[in-house]
C-alpha cells in the first residue's frame, strides 16, 4: 500500500519520542556545563609539565632537551636552556612556551619525552578574551604537580612512577657498586702501597 | 541538450552552489549550467580547504605526519591512520603483531559503522528529511565515538596507529564495551531502516536518480561503496587480503542499477557484514605485544626505496605513496584520496538531473573535504 | 589471481608496441614495488595496450602521482693516466670529477585490475626537463580516473599534460603563480601574521615591516 513505509517511519518516530524519556540509551546529551559527562581516563587535551616536589619551576623533569620541540608537528613549543652564571648550559628550560591555539592535542610530544616530563592534561575549559596572550602558556602555567597526573590519569602515573622509581633504584644500584668498587680498588692499593709495612 | 530555445524555455542559466551551502558537505562549490532545473553542465570546483598536505608531509618526520592524516577524512582517523602505518610498514618491513592486527580491524570497522551511518543520515538530510534521521544516526556515531575517545584519548583525531603496530593497549573493559556497541548495533539498523528504506518519499527522490554504469566507474577509478554499487565485485579488503581480513568471514554485497538508493543500500548491507567481522574480531583478539619490536617512532629512518599502501577506506581506497631516500624525512609524501577520485564522476551522474537531485547526489558521493581538497 | 612479473609485463608490451623503451626501474626498498619506465612518445599506446590485453586488463589507475627530481651534482670517480713528474712514462691517477645531473619530473601510475583483480604495476614516464619540456602525454583518455589526478600533478608540480581534456589549476586558484610541491618552491612571505612566541618570527615580521614602512629603501620586485 502506498504510504505504508511513511506511517512505519513515523512509528519509528514515535517511539524514539516516547523512549526518549525513559530509555538512557534513546537520550544521550546532557545540558552542559550543568551537566558534564566524565571524561574516560585516557582523554587528552593540552599538554603540561610535570613536576616532582613542592618546588613547580625546580621540581620539573624537564631537562630541555627540545626533542619534543623538533617532533611537534604543529611547531608549538618553544624551549630555551637555563644558563648558569658560567655560561654554562643547565638542565633545565628557561622559557617552555606552548602556544595553544596551535597545538593539535596529538600527543607525540608525550610519546617522544623521554623523560616523561610532559603529559596530558585533560582541562579543555581554556578559552579566554586574550586571544593572544592568554593562549600562550608560559611555564608557570603549564607546571603541574605529579599528584595532578595521578589524579587524571591514575593508571599510567603508576605506570610511569614504578618506572621512574625503578630507573632510580638502577642509578643507585650501579653508583653503589661502582663507589663499592672505586673503595675497593682505593683499599687494594692502599694495601699495596702498605705491603712493605708489617702487617698489624 | 536542447537546441533550441522557444518562449517557454528561456536562456540557459548559470548557478553558482556553494561554497558555503548547507548541501554541499563543507566548502565545495559546484558551477551549474541549468536548462529549466534540468542540469545541462556541471563543474566541481574545490581547493578552498587546501593546505597542501603533502608538502607539509615532506616537511616533516615520518612520526608527525601521522596526527594529520586524521585530518584528512575527518570522519575516519583510524583508518587513515592505517593507510598511512600500512604504507610506512611496506617501507620498512615492519610486521605488526597479531593482537595489533586484530585492534586495527576492530577500529577500521568501527570507523566503516561510523562513517557509514553519518553518510545515512546526511543523506537523509539532503534528500529533504530534516533533523531526524541525522540526529538518530548521530546518536549511535556517539556511542563509537565514546570508544574511540576511551582508547585513543580523542573522539575524531585518534591518531591511534604506530608503524608495526598501535599505540596503547585495548582492556578488557573497552572490548567488553564494544561488544555491547556492536551488539546493540543490528537493532540500531533495524530501526533506520524502517524509518527509511520504505519510505515512499526517500524511493521517489532516489530510484533511478544519478545512475553510473559499471564501465564508466571502472574506468573513472571509482572504489569503495559507490563503485560496488554499480555491482563491481571489488573489495581491497578481499582483494588485497591486508591485515587479518582472509581470517574473517564476510560477503561483499553488490548493487544491481548504480543509482543513489543502492548506494544508500550498500551501504546499510556493508554495515551488516561489518557487525559480523567484528563480532569475530572481538571474540578472537589475541593476547601478546601491540607494537613489532624493531618499530621506533622517534627518529625513523626508512631505506631508500617506495611504497604503495592502500586499504579499503569507508570511502574508497585510501593509498599512500611514499618515497623515502633514507633521510628522516619522506622525500615523496602522496595520498590517494578515495572522495577526490569519485567526485571525477560527478558531472556524468547528474547530467538530466534536476539541482534537487544533484544535491541528493552529492550526498551518496560521500565526500568529505578535508581529503578532497587536502 | 598473482600479477604476471615485471619482467613479463615489459616483453609483452615490447612485443605489442615494438617501437616502445621501456625499461625496468628498480625499488630497493622492503616493498619491492619495481616499476616500468616508458618513454614519453610510446605512452598512451602502452597504456592501452596494458588496459586491454585480455591476460593483464588493468582497467583501473589508482593513483597518479608526481615526482620532482631536481639536478643534482653527482661525484663520478674517473681514471686516466698522466705524465709522471719525472718524466718516466705515464701513470695512472684517480680524479673526482663532478657533474651535474640534469633534473626533471617523474610521473607514476599505480595500475591495478578490477576484471583479474591483480596489480600494482607501477608505471613511470619523465619529462625532458623541468622547465620548457616539462610535458607527458595524458593518459586521461585512458583511463578517466587521470582526470583529476593528472590536473593535480599540472596544478602542484607543473607538468603539462599533452591531450588533457580540460588541464587547469584545480587545488589552487587560478591566478596562482608557481608549483608548490617542487622541491625549489619558495613560498611568499606574505601570510597572515600573529604574535607568536618564536623569536625568529617576530624578527623577520619586524623585518618585513621595516621593509614595508619604507619602500623606496626596500627591495624591489
Amino acid at each position: 500500500m502506498n504510504g505504508l513505509g511513511i506511517l512505519k517511519g513515523l512509528a519509528v518516530t514515535a517511539k524514539n519520542f516516547a523512549g526518549s524519556f525513559s530509555t538512557k540509551d534513546r537520550l544521550v546529551t546532557v545540558e552542559y556545563p550543568e551537566q558534564r559527562t566524565e571524561l574516560p581516563e585516557n582523554t587528552r587535551q593540552f599538554p603540561f609539565l610535570v613536576y616532582d616536589g613542592t618546588e613547580p619551576i625546580d621540581g620539573l623533569r624537564c631537562v630541555a632537551c627540545r626533542i619534543c620541540e623538533k617532533e611537534c608537528p604543529p611547531q608549538c613549543i618553544y624551549i630555551v636552556m637555563e644558563r648558569d652564571a658560567a655560561g654554562k648550559p643547565a638542565k633545565k628550560p628557561r622559557v617552555f612556551d606552548i602556544d595553544v591555539s596551535v597545538c593539535m592535542s596529538c600527543q607525540i610530544c608525550v610519546e617522544v619525552c623521554p623523560f616523561d616530563a610532559i603529559k596530558m592534561d585533560n582541562a579543555f575549559e581554556i578559552a579566554t578574551s586574550d586571544r593572544f596572550e592568554g593562549l600562550l602558556l608560559k611555564r608557570e602555567d603549564l607546571a603541574k604537580p605529579n599528584s595532578h597526573f595521578h589524579r587524571i590519569h591514575p593508571t599510567d602515573a603508576a605506570e610511569v612512577d614504578a618506572r621512574l622509581e625503578e630507573d632510580r633504584r638502577k642509578a643507585e644500584e650501579k653508583a653503589r657498586l661502582a663507589a663499592e668498587a672505586k673503595a675497593k680498588a682505593t683499599r687494594a692499593r692502599d694495601e699495596g702501597g702498605a705491603g712493605a709495612a708489617p702487617k698489624p | 541538450m536542447r537546441a533550441v530555445h522557444d518562449e517557454f524555455h528561456g536562456d540557459l542559466m548559470e548557478v553558482s552552489m556553494g561554497p558555503h551551502h548547507p548541501s554541499t558537505h563543507g566548502v565545495f562549490r559546484m558551477n551549474v549550467v541549468l536548462d529549466g532545473e534540468r542540469i545541462v553542465k556541471l563543474k566541481p570546483v574545490f581547493g578552498y580547504l587546501h593546505r597542501n598536505h603533502e608538502k607539509l608531509g615532506e616537511g616533516m618526520t615520518w612520526l608527525a605526519s601521522m596526527p594529520f592524516t586524521d585530518r584528512l577524512d575527518y570522519l575516519c582517523a583510524m583508518t587513515n591512520n592505517w593507510a598511512y602505518a600500512l604504507a610506512v610498514e611496506r617501507l620498512t618491513g615492519l610486521q605488526p603483531p597479531e593482537r595489533a592486527e586484530y585492534i586495527r580491524v576492530v577500529l577500521a570497522e568501527l570507523t566503516r559503522l561510523l562513517n557509514h551511518t553519518c553518510l545515512a543520515g546526511f543523506l537523509l538530510q539532503d534528500t529533504g528529511a530534516m533533523g531526524t534521521p541525522l540526529m538518530y544516526a548521530f546518536r549511535e556515531r556517539e556511542k563509537i565515538l565514546d570508544l574511540f575517545e576511551a582508547l585513543s584519548g580523542s573522539r575524531m583525531m585518534c591518531n591511534y596507529q604506530r608503524f608495526g603496530g598501535c599505540r596503547v593497549d585495548v582492556s578488557p573493559a573497552w572490548l567488553a564495551a564494544a561488544r555491547k556497541v556492536v551488539d546493540a548495533y543490528p537493532r540500531f539498523l533495524d530501526e533506520f531502516e524502517a524509518l527509511v528504506t520504505g519510505n515512499e518519499i526517500v524511493m521517489a527522490r532516489t530510484q533511478g536518480v544519478g545512475r553510473v554504469a559499471p564501465e564508466l566507474a571502472v574506468a573513472a577509478g571509482v572504489t569503495g561503496p559507490m563503485l560496488r554499487a554499480c555491482g563491481v565485485d571489488y573489495d581491497i579488503r578481499k582483494v588485497d587480503g591486508y591485515g587479518l581480513y582472509p581470517r574473517f568471514h564476510f560477503r561483499v554485497p553488490l548493487g544491481d542499477h548504480g543509482d543513489t538508493y543502492d548506494r544508500y543500500m550498500i551501504r546499510v548491507l556493508e554495515m551488516r557484514e561489518s557487525i559480523g567481522i567484528l563480532k569475530q574480531a572481538i571474540d578472537g583478539i589475541p593476547d601478546g605485544p601491540i607494537l613489532d619490536p624493531k618499530a621506533k617512532g622517534r627518529g625513523l629512518r626508512p631505506p631508500a626505496g617506495e611504497a604503495y599502501g592502500r586499504i579499503e577506506g569507508p570511502k574508497g581506497e585510501i593509498g599512500f605513496f611514499l618515497v623515502s631516500d633514507g633521510t628522516p624525512n619522506p622525500s615523496r609524501y602522496r595520498v590517494r584520496a578515495p572522495s577526490f577520485v569519485n567526485l571525477t564522476i560527478l558531472e556524468d551522474m547528474c547530467l538530466g538531473h534536476t539541482v534537487a537531485d544533484a544535491v541528493v547526489i552529492l550526498g551518496s558521493i560521500d565526500i568529505v573535504l578535508g581529503e578532497v581538497d587536502r | 589471481m598473482t600479477t604476471p612479473s615485471l619482467e613479463q609485463i615489459r616483453d609483452r608490451i615490447l612485443a605489442a608496441v615494438p617501437a616502445a623503451e621501456a625499461s625496468l626501474v628498480n625499488n630497493p626498498g622492503p616493498a619491492a614495488q619495481h616499476s616500468l619506465l616508458i618513454d614519453r612518445a610510446h605512452l598512451v599506446e602502452v597504456a592501452r595496450f596494458l588496459r586491454d590485453d585480455p591476460e593483464l586488463r588493468l582497467d583501473y589507475c589508482s593513483n597518479v602521482t608526481g615526482i620532482d627530481q631536481p639536478e643534482r651534482e653527482v661525484v663520478d670517480k674517473v681514471r686516466r693516466k698522466v705524465p709522471a713528474p719525472d718524466g718516466s712514462g705515464e701513470r695512472e691517477v684517480e680524479e673526482k670529477v663532478k657533474r651535474i645531473e640534469p633534473g626533471f619530473l617523474e610521473v607514476v601510475y599505480h595500475l591495478f585490475s578490477m576484471a583479474r583483480k591483480h596489480g600494482p604495476v607501477v608505471l613511470r614516464v619523465r619529462t625532458g626537463d623541468r622547465a620548457g619540456d616539462a610535458s607527458v602525454p595524458s593518459l586521461t583518455p585512458v583511463w578517466r580516473a587521470c582526470e583529476f589526478q593528472e590536473r593535480e600533478v599540472f596544478d602542484l608540480f607543473g607538468i603539462v599534460f599533452t591531450g588533457h581534456p580540460n588541464l587547469r589549476r584545480i587545488l589552487m586558484w587560478d591566478a596562482f603563480v608557481g608549483h608548490p610541491m617542487r622541491k625549489d618552491y619558495v613560498e611568499p612571505d606574505d601570510y597572515e601574521w600573529e604574535p607568536t612566541p618564536h623569536d625568529a618570527v617576530l624578527e623577520r615580521v619586524k623585518a618585513r615591516q621595516a621593509v614595508a614602512s619604507t619602500p623606496e629603501e626596500g627591495p624591489t620586485t
